[in-house]
């Protein structure tokens, strides 16, 4: 039986297993829409904006490693999809974006809501498609999920035309995919691996620093037994929090721009880095010419061989996947014979252990204004340490990656290379819609939040019980700490000024809303909104607005040139 | 350092947008780009000459190969090459120029294509130095037009780039 480009469109979702599909409709998509109604095996969200979708799509794959799906019509549809996709392409997150374009005899013709989607997309997504024939839907969207979820994942797009979504043709759905000119790796070279034990076990000063490959291979339990078995002390990206136990002794904290002292000053003093899934971000290093040190041997796993050696050269590659590598050093080191020199080590950890007592994260703790930080350690301590946390971009951004202590993977969702503000609110959405019942908090500024703010009405339509923690400082807080530190406290534009009543806002979006102005009553109200396990509470804390982010390495600086408390 | 890069890929609508691309968007710098397909109508063959360090080189081998369309890369200057750019180069050719043109397309190999009573065409072919060799050469106030197809390279004996 002949099925129409939409009805194909559906059942190649189905194939995939697809659950939940975030989108929002228009002129270009509304045979594929038409489809939506007639079955219920796909679930649509309707979102209240694309950028809201796709946001969405990216954090219920993250939360669940499922490929996130979403679906925008042509034009301002597709453009509103763009900052989304091109988060999710910065973090390497499996998506595939379907859109819908005007007609195929229309396409150049500057025809309504027609852009070049393909084009506009094109540096932001690892691939994309434009499908002209209505037989090429099946194969196209076959091929957007395997390369969505293969090798170093990312979003894919898939243009598709009004017109062929009427076309008619055959339905087959390929059992499998294979392309001649991708063919991702998985395992390391054995001979590099085993190059790289010998380095790790004659090193002196050791030091495991991993990203968000970790996560993305799910090869936290590994990378755990890997650290607990050399004894090696471990430090995490921004993108690679839980992916090694935060209340794990040997772990160092988050290392970079606002990493903590010991994690800095171990990854710049070490001799042999052993770097997982991490991209030496300019964000994590600071200035490679101050993060050279002639004196330490670098090991780097990651399977995009252009991540290796692209800021850093480093001396023993290895391409594959993080969990493949990682499972075959642990066999061979279970079969070898040989340990690192221990006294070694412990001298090495007693100097460690020396930069911890810096106790760079400290903060006033007495004080009589909310602390954000102290925000956050209640909120761990409310949520047992078991709560999936979004975030938005800025200060609030650091303090929750300092603050709560991740010992799973996918708990931490948030937008590290792209930096979004508006990721938060939709993130936890999808994060929500992939673990019904589960705690999900998330932790934002009263400017982000207000990029994506009408997610609210999405969150109600589909009982969402997101707990929203606004660390509100009435700043753009980060821009307001640069201007302070390196702008001669020009607060340029970065005071948020008439801001909205947001306990009223949330009631009006039919939510619970609180303000929260004391230090005491701070786990009270934490309490208090998590045991309303139907309803989506915002918490509107009002914190200390001249808090800054410490440690902080400055631009252009080296990871051993912090600034500190 | 000059590089020439050999790639093939998928010839599909597109393809060649990503490449070029690539190279806007890292930054990368491009001296010339010249595709075709192969004698299998489902592969285009790239030929880029471009200019960086070592680890530039290295970063764009590795993007290249990044793009889902890409099949194969290589770096020619890796190994024993030859490299060959092909131009038509119109020039004035009245009683004062004819002979000397004719001369000068003798000595750089060139053939005259195409011969108007005012100007001469001249079809050359030959390593890019030896085509910017030849412009120098000639009075400049004879060129009246150039078109280059940008370099092609092919690797020696058996050195191969093939599927
Ligand atoms: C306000 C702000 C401040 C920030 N401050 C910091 C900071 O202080 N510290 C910090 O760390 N970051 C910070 N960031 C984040 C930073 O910008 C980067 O996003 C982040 O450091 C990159 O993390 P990563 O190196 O783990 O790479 P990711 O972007 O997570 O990349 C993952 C790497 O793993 C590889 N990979 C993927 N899958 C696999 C697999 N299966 N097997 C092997 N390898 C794989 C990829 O090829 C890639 O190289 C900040 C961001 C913002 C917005
Ligand atoms: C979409 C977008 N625009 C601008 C920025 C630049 N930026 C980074 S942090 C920040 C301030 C965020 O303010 P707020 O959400 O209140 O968080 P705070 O830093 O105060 O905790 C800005 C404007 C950004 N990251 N994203
Ligand atoms: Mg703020």
């Amino acid at each position: 039986m002949e099925l129409t480009g939409a009805e194909i469109v559906l059942r190649c979702l189905q194939e995939e297993g697809v659950e939940h599909v975030f989108g929002y409709p228009g002129g270009a998509v509304l045979f594929i829409y038409d489809e939506f109604f007639k079955q219920d095996k796909v679930k649509h969200i309707l979102t209240r904006h694309e950028q809201g979708a796709v946001h969405a799509a990216d954090g219920y794959s993250r939360s669940t490693k499922k490929v996130g799906v979403a679906l925008v019509t042509s034009g301002p549809g597709a453009t509103n999809a763009v900052t989304g996709i091109a988060t999710a392409y910065m973090d390497s997150i499996p998506m595939v974006i379907i859109s819908g374009q005007v007609p195929t005899p229309a396409i150049g013709l500057d025809a309504f809501q027609e852009v070049d989607t393909v084009g506009i997309t094109r540096p932001c997504v690892k691939h994309n498609f434009l499908v002209k024939d209505v037989k090429d839907i099946a194969s196209t969207l076959k091929k957007a999920f395997y390369l969505a979820s293969s090798g170093r994942p990312g979003p894919v797009l898939v243009d598709i035309p009004k017109d062929i979504t009427q076309h008619k043709t055959e339905f087959v759905y390929p059992e499998s995919v294979s392309l001649r000119s991708y063919n991702p790796v998985t395992k390391g070279h054995p001979g590099q691996i085993r190059r790289a034990l010998q380095l790790m076990l004659e090193a002196r000063r050791p030091m495991v620093y991993t990203g968000g490959g970790v996560i993305l291979s799910d090869a936290a339990g590994e990378l755990t037994e890997f650290v607990e078995m050399m004894n090696f002390p471990c430090t995490n990206t921004l993108m690679g929090l839980g992916g090694f136990p935060a209340t794990d002794g040997h772990f160092l904290g988050m290392l970079g721009m606002h990493g903590t002292f010991e994690a800095n000053m171990a990854m710049q003093e070490c001799d042999v880095l052993i770097a997982i899934g991490a991209r030496f971000d300019d964000r994590v290093i600071g200035n490679p010419e101050h993060f050279y040190n002639p004196s330490r041997k670098i090991i780097h796993i990651d399977i995009d061989p252009s991540s290796i050696s692209k800021r850093v050269r480093v001396d023993i590659p290895i391409v594959g996947n993080v969990r493949d590598v990682l499972q075959d050093m642990l066999k061979m080191l279970s079969s070898s014979r040989e340990h690192c020199n221990p006294a070694e080590l412990e001298s090495w950890w007693k100097q460690i252990e020396e930069w911890k007592s810096r106790d760079c994260l400290k903060y006033d703790r007495g004080s009589a204004i909310i602390k954000p930080q102290m925000v956050v350690e209640k909120l761990y301590d409310v949520t047992e340490g078991d709560a999936f946390v979004t975030s938005d971009v800025g200060q609030h951004q650091m303090w929750a990656a300092q603050f709560y202590k991740f010992d799973k993977p996918r708990r931490w969702i948030n937008s590290g290379g792209l930096g979004t503000m508006g990721f938060g609110l939709p993130a936890a959405m999808g994060v929500q819609m992939a673990n019904p019942g589960a705690k999900v908090a998330c932790v934002t500024g009263e400017g982000s939040i207000q990029m994506c703010i009408q997610e609210l009405s999405t969150c109600k339509q589909y009982h969402l019980p997101v707990k929203i923690i606004a660390l509100n400082n009435r700043y753009l807080g980060m821009v307001r700490q640069w201007q302070e530190f390196f702008h001669g406290n020009r607060y340029s534009e970065s005071y948020m000024d008439a801001l909205p009543d947001f306990v009223k806002l949330a009631e009006a979006y039919g939510h619970v809303g609180m303000r929260i102005e004391k230090p005491e009553d701070v786990e009270g109200a934490l309490r208090e909104a998590f045991a309303l396990k139907e309803r989506l509470v915002f918490m509107d804390f009002i914190t200390d607005q001249t808090e800054n982010v410490f440690p902080m390495v400055p631009g252009g600086k080296g990871l051993n040139e912090m600034i500190l408390v | 350092m000059r590089h020439i890069i050999s790639l093939l890929m998928e010839n599909e609508a597109g393809a060649l947008s990503r490449v070029s691309g690539l190279f806007s968007a890292r930054g990368y710098n491009i001296e010339s780009l010249s595709v075709a397909p192969t004698e299998d109508p489902s592969l285009s063959r790239m030929t880029i000459v471009t200019s960086g360090s070592e680890d530039v080189i290295e970063q764009i081998i590795k993007q290249l190969n990044k793009l889902i369309e890409v099949i194969k890369v290589i770096d020619l200057n890796d190994g024993e090459h030859i490299e060959r750019e092909m131009m038509l180069v119109k020039v004035k050719a009245g009683e004062a120029e004819r002979e000397e043109a004719k001369r000068m397309a003798d000595i750089f190999r060139g053939r005259i294509i195409d011969v108007s009573d005012q100007s001469y065409t001249i079809e050359l072919t030959g390593t890019v130095a030896k085509l910017d060799a030849f412009l120098a050469a000639i009075d400049r106030s004879w060129i009246l037009e150039t078109v280059r197809t940008g370099a092609s390279g092919i690797g020696r004996g058996n050195r191969m780039l093939r599927i």
